[in-house]
């Protein structure tokens, strides 16, 4: 891939801003808002692949369990607007229950994820969305994900029953839960790429606005005339970020 | 967890969270366990709930003290020097990218019953009401010599040679009076043996933002051991908190080789942890009496600002030991909107802990809330060369983190058999780094 996959990031538009893939973003005179986004989700329904999916619209089957990557960015462009992504992973730490708040601190968007195929896992995605609402940002936007659907979605003429039959989470059931708890609704195949694109689009939108006029705090470090030199965030140069891209 | 790691590490604090990140961005299988349902161990920084639960067993706080959430309340007071090495660390690995900073906004000595600005520069020498005209003058030159001195320019040296001579010939060849000489040795270098490097750190630590050497981050300091827990975890590890941690097992030659939970062993061939799940191998030398109070207003007479270091030196209260008192406030995201966080903390002289840091508890003002805690400072009795365990020093009462960076470097070294080297990245590397891109 080219160079700008060592920093994990790529282009895409999204949909809603109808403009071509290829449109790079020097020629856009929209700045850029960044938004910290954070995955949330059962182990293994498969946070890292939806992220790879809308990042670098890949999928790796067997994906380890995630190792290497700080964050991956990603913009994606409105109308009106152009957001830069800064999605963060658990990096594993919720297998054991042992997510450290700081992965929620300023986040503005989440994307809570389970397994069409396991009930269990809406469970815990419930489980997540309340601790979400007790500890985050109270503004912030979350979208809820069913993933996997490849799985209960016929493949072949008469494997129709078999795979439906292997979901354990009814659409209905799931959707009249996110809006009950005032949640986007997604339902995704990050293998095959049905509806990733979507959850980020419309998280974009949904952002409000005011949150984007203001900088986040981290931007703006008061006390002196300027950011503290010498700490600055680095623009995505972590080596860790490699292993997000298949190159 | 019945695998085999390379070291697995006990305790969540700072010490055990750098290594931890450090060791497994090498490579390192690293096992990471805490038996509290929180990060950070001694450096956490609690919510409300938490706080009452460590020290009132379990009472509510008062609602007029607004959301729990609001709250981060560090267990440890200390503050990061601008230039100092904790700096150096989060800058080596990154681990600044999930964080926030901000400045102390002053630092401030009490003397002969005053609260004064301690100055850090020879432009706040000339303002400072510590000193009189002439002194002034000469204290303005010994800045000025510290802050151009060059360690590989002898031009800068001025004929002394500060590796070899004690700081008192720096302050007589500059003429400084005792009252000068002790206010930079305890308020500037902020240690009994106040060698000239320490500082040269706070003066370049004040040169690279002004009004203080000091920054903190936001959240509280909780943050800095879930920032390198984060790395460790990004390169491999595995954590798991609230995880009893019931034995520690040797192999036949008295070498460690696993640790069990519960029916679970861990397999491993190195341990590092802190003081607390070692009791057999660790002695105390000394103690800290800390008081934490939640204040409604800023500390007096520090010109209202939102966070300052104060140091009481040891001979204004006739003490061996100074007196430090850390202040942050809402703008640092650790309370409630108009509410101020300060500490008060020194080491213990006598069986009256809490009698001892009355004149640093005298300078705040009513407090709506303290508490007041006394804790061993406990070390390593063996250097973990023969058992392969490798412990860490409890959190000493600098105002700093310096002692902290020195026991990471002490037990990188005995882990891994090197130095822990740092690349020193620059505004201009990282500049050149973004264009090339």
């Amino acid at each position: 891939m080219s160079n700008n996959s060592r920093q994990g990031t790529a282009e895409s538009p999204a949909r809603a801003g109808g403009e071509s893939n290829n449109v790079p973003s020097q020629n856009n005179n929209l700045k850029p808002v960044q938004v910290k986004l954070v995955l949330l989700g059962e182990a293994a329904v498969g946070k890292s692949s939806l992220v790879l999916r809308f990042v670098n619209n890949e999928f790796q089957e067997n994906k380890e369990p995630t190792i290497g990557a700080a964050f991956l960015t990603q913009k994606c462009r409105l109308e009106d607007k152009v957001i830069k992504f800064e999605i963060w992973d658990t990096a594993g730490q919720e297998r054991f229950h042992s997510l450290a708040p700081m992965y929620y601190r300023n986040a503005q968007a989440a994307v809570v994820v389970y397994d069409v195929t396991k009930s269990a896992s809406l469970d815990k995605a419930k489980s997540w969305v309340k601790e979400l609402q007790r500890q985050a940002n109270p503004n912030i936007v979350i979208a809820l994900a069913g993933n996997k659907i490849d799985l209960v979605q016929p493949t072949e003429e008469g494997e129709e029953e078999s795979a439906e039959s292997g979901r354990q989470v009814p659409t209905d059931e799931a959707k009249a839960y996110a809006m009950e708890a005032g949640l986007l609704f997604f339902e995704t195949s990050a293998k095959k790429g049905d509806g990733v694109r979507d959850v980020f689009t419309e998280i974009a939108k949904k952002i409000p606005l005011e949150l984007m006029m203001s900088p986040r705090p981290r931007q703006i470090v008061n006390g002196g005339p300027s950011p503290l030199p010498g700490l600055p965030r680095a623009n995505g140069q972590n080596p860790g970020q490699n292993s997000g891209c298949s190159c | 967890m019945d695998e085999q790691y390379d070291i697995i590490v006990l305790g969540t604090g700072l010490t055990e969270c750098v290594l931890s990140g450090l060791l497994s961005v090498e490579g390192k299988k690293v096992l990471h366990m805490d038996r509290n349902d929180y990060y950070g161990g001694e450096s956490a920084s609690l919510n409300l709930t938490q706080l009452y639960r460590k020290f009132r067993s379990g009472a509510t706080a008062s609602s007029e003290l607004g959301k729990d959430r609001d709250y981060n309340i560090d267990l440890i007071p200390k503050f990061m020097m601008a230039n100092g090495e904790l700096v150096r660390i989060l800058t080596h690995t990154d681990v600044t990218r999930y964080l926030e900073f901000k400045q102390i906004s002053g630092s401030f000595v009490y003397r002969e019953g005053k609260i004064s600005k301690v100055p850090a520069s020879e432009m706040e020498a000339v303002r400072s009401p510590l000193m009189g005209l002439f002194e002034k003058r000469r204290a303005k030159k010994f800045f000025e010599y510290m802050q151009n001195w060059v360690a590989d320019d002898p031009s800068t040296h001025q004929g002394l040679d500060l590796e070899k001579i004690p700081m008192s010939a720096v302050y007589e060849k500059f003429g400084l009076e005792p009252g000068t000489q002790d206010f930079i040795g305890h308020a500037m270098a902020l240690y009994l043996d106040d060698s000239y490097e320490r500082i040269i750190l706070y003066i370049t630590s004040v040169a690279r933002y002004g009004k203080s050497p000091y920054i903190y981050p936001l959240y509280g300091l909780g943050e800095l051991p879930q920032g390198f827990a984060r790395l460790s975890a990004i390169y491999g590890g595995t954590y798991m908190l609230d995880k009893p941690v019931d034995e520690i097992v040797y192999d036949a030659d008295g070498k460690v080789c696993g640790v069990r939970s519960g029916d679970e062993v861990a397999k491993t061939k190195q341990v590092i942890g802190d003081p607390s799940y070692f009791s057999s191998k660790i002695r105390k030398v000394g103690k800290v009496v800390r008081a934490i109070c939640i204040l409604k207003h800023p500390i007096p007479n520090t010109d209202d600002v939102d966070s300052i270091q104060l140091v009481i030196p040891q001979n204004q209260v006739n003490r061996k030991h100074d007196i430090y008192i850390a202040s942050v406030s809402s703008s640092h995201n650790v309370c409630a909107k108009d509410y101020f966080l300060a500490i008060v903390s020194t080491i213990v002289e006598t069986d009256n802990p809490e009698a001892e840091i009355k004149p640093g508890l005298d300078l705040l003002g009513p407090c709506v809330e303290k508490f007041i805690s006394v804790t061993d400072l406990e070390e390593p009795i063996e250097d973990g060369s023969k058992d392969q365990v490798f412990i860490s020093r409890s959190y000493d009462a600098t105002s700093h983190f310096g002692t902290v960076c020195e026991d990471v470097k002490s037990i990188y070294r005995r882990v891994t058999g090197q130095e822990l080297t740092l690349k020193q990245r620059t505004r201009q590397d990282e500049e050149q780094k973004e264009m090339a891109e």
